[in-house]
């Protein structure tokens, strides 16, 4: 048998629900039969909950599919704790984040920090996972690069990286060549560059979101990087070779080899860079334009319509003219002036008020006529 | 995708030549004075004046507008330029011993296809190098000292460091070998006693005599003078000297010399033939003496018909009290005055008959170069009254802190505006631009400048002073006027009689007063100006003599925001009782912005009465019909505490620097001592401060970070703009107020004014109620960065006229049925949102896209060179890399890239300002602007001709500069040139000046 602990829904915070009851082991077949079977228990049909359980460590884990259950199920010896807990926009402590938080985030800075979240293990549902970097390109790109793309969205993490001017060697028809390079020369212990394990120290960096920085300056190169922070995507030669994803049993020796460039790596297949990696970049370029095109990243800006504002009147001078109720133009205008907090306090707070499913419907809406939220 | 979206356009062939038609790039013309003269020259004959600079630049002057420019190949400093007179010839030394011919040639350069006939070009066509020989001359020894070029224009004289001289034949620039004049030739002749041993040391005065070509003076550091006769190569005459030579001097009639000393004297020597050998000058005086003096390094000597000589020089100041002075003394008989400069003098010429018929010199005018002015006396008129010279005005006589321009000025506004200034002058050119255009310079003390730049020369018209509006330390009653103007006032009882001449004046009394912004309304004559303690002073134009004091207001920016302290500078104390304001602008209100940190942003909406400024802290609006603040609010970020400590914080900074400097001075002192102990406690020490040394030296390194809205100062307000637009709804426009912040933050206003389109603030006008404003939008980029410019564009996606262009008709009015859109330009991007309702209509990355961040924006309308009524809007944007960018309006597609500053460029960046119709300003020294051009059809350059006699070409009876410049300005100017000009046309090219021949 099992205990269940059901957790308060957002709006009565301090109410919590225990049901313990049994469960015959063999009776359940399926994640989603459990999940009807606990909406019925707690009656809260249509309610979309989220399930969670306690593990023999007392990790909290989530239950989103069959084999998460059955993994549960085993786990109970003889007791399951389960956690069940209303989905809901507003909660950020343990499955946060959707692609709706992250919407508001321009928003978050202007409003005081309301939610202090308590530390747990964030461990959410596949759905719920939000990409921090990934690994793109990696056909297209010659072994020796990477292109890793760091999306700032809803971390408060850093992005944690410095770039520095350097010397790069290339190979040439004529010979070695040095020519000017940006690296990366220093990660921030805890940012997302470091946490991700994707880039190091000496990297060189090649590309920019699509863009060949050669023959551009370290403060081009900045500019260009934060003007990009919030969907990044760096091409680098990574100064340590040895982790490139290479399967082929052919580039063994190469890697073997990689340890003993600092600088940046010339290798033999990297000699003929002129024509193959330009090749390269050409697709590249299009494909990680179009990207960030796509990802809508610069639609974001945050629009504020203040609601203050009174419709147009029809007859103006004389509503002026009989307006001895009003203040001196001075003071009235400053008396009313609204504030950014007030207008996105007064923002939050029908979420607050209306059903769950409401308020995700009103998001979608929002999200669709370009991202205008109106009051 | 946007790459495509290139390529699709640059491939449309069509397209790109509407884009060949429409843009152009052009660097014009140089306004303003020459950045580091140390080289000038004068040709009587042609009229020309030649100034050399540090840089290596030749710039030659004629009449306004005339002007040429040459630059030598490598950037050596020009030691001295000589005209070869009437030729359009001028020869250059450089500090790197070489010489120079450059030529006034009428090579025709294509620009746009069209060719200007009889253009004239300076150009370079010789060079020679002097070298040393090897065992005659070491190399410091060949070292040109001076030059002397024959009046016949076909020999040069070169003297030397080591005191040989060279002939040089012209134009040819080669060397008559074997003819060079040695100093032991000339020690032969010398009496045995004068000898005693040795050198007579550097050649350095050679002079020709003005009666008996063929002869020529030559004076060596010693004190010896020779009168040399080149066809017999024999010494005529010795002038045995003691006292160490300056410079020598004729007379004009060739009897006499006079040469001037290091000690501080002069001496007047006669040149009686007969007797080989003169050991004493007929008169010699130290003027300032009897306490040691600085030399004269340069004197003349003018005789004049009427009367005693006029006598000329530069320096002998009393050492110990008046050293640092930078003087020219003038004397006629009991007449005396000590011109007293600010800044160093380089040389100077008077102007003067040439005429060899005339037995006088009959100095007109005396023309110095300072290092950074130009002034002219006239010594016509008892007094020597100074003359502002119709160009080469010093543009930094105070420190230029920004600027505005306006054209289309409206020819009798500005003559208005003008002709009430006493003083002002008219230019009036024949005929009349049909274009004026006014560059407003605001400087560092308070004072803001207008300046005519409808032509090649830019010309000043007036001089607006608002440091009267306060209290401030230096004497209340000081005169608004320029005291210049008035030398009797100045005119001391004291030895030396010093007479302050000349404008430039880079000590500012309060820093407070600089100006920081500037918003002029071209057909109101409505102008604010705002500085650097937060005033916004609003002036009015009037005719007469006003004594009124000023309305005040302060306006707090801060609100009620808690927790900031201001610890910058305090406000500037208005003044309280009434101040006399002469003609001119005059102040009608005094706003003053709390805490008093300097604006950063004004716009002013002269239909509507209505000013807005912004400043670090927020932005305020008020209206100066009814004298009332409107609206204030507040962009400060609650952590953005940078923001209040003033522009003083910086000292924290200093202070570490200072310490960490210190500590490496320490360091490597102790290392020093330590090096020749090796112990092992050393050796740690010492990897210690390698070690520290290395963490100093780090490379540069740079962090990536999104901007957040903690960055410091990101409640700065960057512009403002008005707009007559939909805001509310869809259907009904009225009047908007934007504005953008450093930390990507857009402030819409919906403003209700009273009386709209009925005059408002007109006697009988509707304008009775108050100005109401109401928050309607806020945006917040993104991407947060700073928002450098908001227009509003209307139905057919062109920005809106400017105030009363609508309403006059002076322009085609805005399309109000269809939507509008504003158009936003951060930083990093460019962006087109629709209007009432925000959303995003089209944008360009800059910055992702190239790397660079966007400084300047502006709107510019840009004329086709084929068609006549064809023209496209476009916006241009100037980078931190110099470059600027095009992009039509509202679909933001990029047109063309110009290179155009450089990046390390700084001052020059900052300092760019657009015109409406495709041209720009930068400063390229503090004292200069580069014009240029975007526009393929509006270019306003120096197309001038110099009708000259030249031996070897056409013959050309008359003299004639011509100013064909560009296609909109094509006026021909008179031709007489600057200074002293002969006959009555004199009046119609500068009219200042005409005082000379009364």
């Amino acid at each position: 048998c099992f205990y269940v602990i059901r957790t308060p829904e957002r709006n009565s915070l301090f109410e919590a629900e225990y049901r313990r009851f049994a469960l015959k082991m063999s009776g359940i077949c399926g994640f989603q039969e459990f999940y009807r079977l606990l909406q019925t228990v707690h009656h809260i049909p249509g309610v979309e909950v989220l399930l969670g359980y306690a593990d023999i460590q007392g990790d909290l884990l989530p239950i989103n599919n069959d084999d998460n259950f059955y993994k549960a199920l085993s786990s109970a010896n003889p007791l399951l704790r389960i956690i069940i807990q209303k989905r809901d926009v507003d909660e950020p402590v343990v499955f946060a984040t959707n692609s709706l938080q992250r919407r508001k985030k321009g928003l978050a800075g202007l409003r005081p920090a309301q939610q202090k979240s308590k530390p747990g293990l964030m461990i959410g549902l596949p759905q719920d996972f939000r990409q921090i970097s990934s690994i793109i390109d990696v056909d297209i790109l010659p072994e020796t690069h990477r292109r890793v793309r760091l999306h700032k969205h809803g971390t408060h993490k850093p992005l944690g990286f410095y770039i520095r001017d350097g010397v790069s060697m290339r190979v040439t028809p004529q010979g070695v060549e040095k020519v000017p390079g940006v690296f990366i020369s220093r990660l921030v212990r805890g940012g997302l560059a470091e946490s991700t394990g994707l880039l190091g120290v000496n990297d060189e960096i090649l590309e920019v979101n699509g863009i060949d920085v050669a023959g551009k300056s370290l403060d081009q190169v900045t500019d260009m990087m934060v003007a990009n922070s919030h969907n990044l995507i760096v091409t680098v030669k990574p100064a340590n070779q040895r982790n490139n994803v290479v399967p082929r049993a052919s580039r063994v020796s190469a890697g073997g080899n990689s340890s003993s460039g600092s600088v940046g790596s010339a290798f033999s297949h990297d000699s003929a860079p002129s024509t193959a990696s330009q090749s390269v970049s050409h697709h590249s370029n299009s494909n990680s334009v179009a990207e960030g095109d796509s990802d809508e990243d610069g639609d974001g800006d945050l629009i504020i319509e203040t609601d203050s504002l009174p419709p147009y009147l029809p007859h103006r001078c004389v509503s002026n003219g009989n307006g001895s109720h009003r203040e001196s133009p001075l003071s009235s205008s400053l008396g009313q002036r609204p504030l950014p907090q007030s207008m996105s306090l007064s923002m939050t707070t029908p979420t607050h008020n209306c059903s769950p499913t409401k308020t995700s419907s009103s998001q979608e809406s929002m999200r669709e006529d370009g991202n205008i939220i109106t009051l | 995708m946007m790459k495509f979206r290139f390529r699709r356009q640059g491939n449309d062939p069509q397209r790109e030549k509407i884009k060949q038609e429409l843009f152009a790039f052009n660097k014009t013309v140089e306004h303003g004075f020459p950045h580091q003269p140390c080289a000038l020259a004068f040709d009587p004959q042609l009229q020309l004046m030649a100034i050399g600079t540090k840089s290596g630049a030749i710039k030659i002057y004629g009449s306004p507008g005339v002007e040429f420019t040459g630059l030598h190949r490598d950037a050596a400093a020009v030691a001295q330029i000589h005209f070869l007179q009437g030729q359009g010839r001028l020869l250059s030394l450089l500090d790197d011993n070489t010489l120079h011919l450059w030529e006034l040639g009428g090579a025709s350069r294509d620009r746009g296809g069209a060719k200007s006939e009889g253009v004239v070009y300076l150009e370079e066509k010789r060079n020679y190098s002097l070298l040393g020989r090897p065992g005659l001359e070491s190399c410091s020894a060949s070292r040109v000292t001076v030059l002397l070029l024959l009046s016949s224009c076909d020999l040069l004289c070169v003297g030397t460091e080591g005191g040989g001289i060279h002939f040089l034949d012209l134009p040819r620039l080669s060397l008559r070998d074997n003819q060079s004049l040695l100093l032991d030739q000339v020690m032969q002749s010398i009496p045995e006693d004068y000898r005693c041993g040795k050198s007579l040391g550097p050649v350095e005065s050679l002079q020709e005599h003005p009666k008996q070509p063929g002869k020529i003076l030559i004076g060596y550091s010693r004190g010896l003078v020779v009168l040399w006769d080149l066809s017999t190569r024999n010494a005529e005459h010795m002038f045995l000297g003691k006292q160490q030579l300056e410079s020598l001097v004729w007379e004009r009639s060739g009897s006499s010399f006079v040469s001037s000393h290091s000690d501080g004297g002069y001496s007047v020597w006669a040149v009686a033939s007969g007797n080989t050998y003169t050991h004493q000058p007929v008169s010699s005086s130290i003027p300032y003496g009897p306490f040691p003096c600085k030399a004269i390094n340069k004197i003349l000597w003018r005789t004049i018909q009427s009367g005693c000589p006029v006598v000329l020089y530069s320096g002998g100041m009393p050492r110990a009290s008046y050293g640092d002075r930078h003087c020219v003394t003038i004397q006629q008989d009991k007449q005396h005055v000590t011109l007293d400069f600010t800044s160093r003098v380089i040389d100077f010429f008077t102007v003067h008959t040439t005429d060899p018929e005339h037995d006088y010199d009959d100095p007109k005018a005396l023309v110095v170069l300072l290092e950074e002015e130009l002034v002219v006396i006239d010594l016509l008129t008892t007094g020597w009254p100074s003359v502002p010279p119709p160009y080469l005005a010093p543009l930094h006589s105070s420190a230029i802190t920004t600027s505005c321009h306006l054209d289309n000025v409206p020819a009798n506004h500005l003559t208005v505006c003008v002709c009430v200034c006493v003083c002002v002058c008219v230019c009036n050119l024949a005929p009349p631009p049909r274009q004026q255009e006014l560059l407003l310079t605001g400087h560092e003390d308070g004072t803001v400048r207008f300046w005519n730049v409808s032509a090649v020369a830019m010309t000043p018209l007036y001089k607006l002073s608002t440091a009267n509006v306060f209290h401030t330390d230096c004497d209340p009653n000081d005169d608004p006027l320029d005291p210049t103007n008035d030398p009797e006032a100045l005119q001391e009882e004291e030895w030396p009689p010093f007479r302050k001449v000349g404008c430039f004046d880079p000590y500012s009394d309060d820093p407070r007063l600089g100006i920081q912004k500037i918003s002029l309304c071209k057909y109101s004559c409505r102008l604010v100006v705002a500085g650097t303690a937060g005033q916004v002073i609003v002036l009015g134009l009037s005719d007469e003599w006003s004594d009124h004091t000023v309305d005040v207001s302060t306006v707090d920016l801060l609100q009620d925001r808690e927790g900031f302290t201001w610890k910058g500078h305090d406000r500037l104390e208005p003044r309280a009782s009434p101040a006399p304001f002469p003609p001119g602008f005059q102040p009608l209100v005094l706003v003053q912005a709390l805490p008093p940190a300097s604006v950063t942003s004004v716009m002013l909406h002269a239909e509507w009465n209505l000013v807005a400024f912004g400043t670090s802290h927020g932005f305020g609006l008020f209206d100066y019909h009814r004298r009332t603040a409107v609206l204030a609010r507040c962009t400060l970020h609650p952590n953005d505490s940078l923001a209040m400590e003033g522009p003083l914080s910086r000292v924290k900074s200093l202070k570490k620097s200072l310490r960490q400097s210190f500590r490496r001075i320490r360091k490597s002192r102790v290392s020093g001592k330590k090096r020749p102990i090796p112990t092992p406690t050393s050796k740690i020490q010492e990897a210690n401060a390698a070690l520290a040394d290395q963490e100093e030296v780090a490379p540069v390194q740079r962090r990536i970070e999104p901007r957040s809205a903690d960055d410091s100062l990101s409640g700065v307000v960057r512009c403002l703009c008005f707009a007559d637009t939909y805001l509310r709804d869809g259907t009904h426009h009225g009047p908007t107020l934007w504005a953008g912040t450093n930390s990507g933050s857009v402030y819409a206003y919906a403003l209700e004014v009273p009386g709209v389109g009925t005059g408002r603030g007109r006697p009988g006008g509707e304008g009775s109620g108050c100005v109401e404003a109401v928050l309607g939008k806020e945006i917040q980029l993104m991407h947060r960065a700073p928002v450098v410019s908001v227009c509003v564009l209307d139905g057919r996606g062109k920005p809106l006229p400017e105030p009363y262009q609508a309403s006059l008709d002076l322009a085609t009015a805005p399309d109000m049925t269809n939507p509008h859109s504003v158009l936003i330009a951060s930083e990093e991007q460019l962006k087109v949102f629709s209007l009432p309702k925000v959303g995003a209509k089209t944008k360009f990355k800059l910055t992702a896209h190239e790397g660079c961040r966007v400084r300047r924006v502006a709107m510019v309308t840009v004329c086709s060179t084929a068609q006549e009524d064809y023209s496209e809007t476009s916006l241009v944007c100037l980078t931190n890399l110099g470059d600027l960018h095009l992009f039509n309006v509202p679909a933001l597609r990029p047109q063309v890239r110009y290179d155009c500053i450089r990046k390390e460029d700084i001052s020059g960046i900052a300092s760019c300002v657009f015109t409406r119709n495709g041209q720009g300003f930068y400063l390229i020294s503090p004292s200069e602007y580069q014009r240029f051009s975007l526009s393929a059809k509006v270019i306003t350059e120096p197309l001038c001709t110099v009708e000259l006699e030249r031996p070897l070409e056409t013959h050309i009876r008359s003299l004639l500069h011509t100013n064909t410049s560009g296609n909109t300005h094509s006026s021909l100017l008179e031709t007489h040139t600057l200074l002293a000009v002969p006959g009555g046309d004199y009046n119609r090219t500068w009219p200042r000046c005409s005082n000379v021949h009364k």
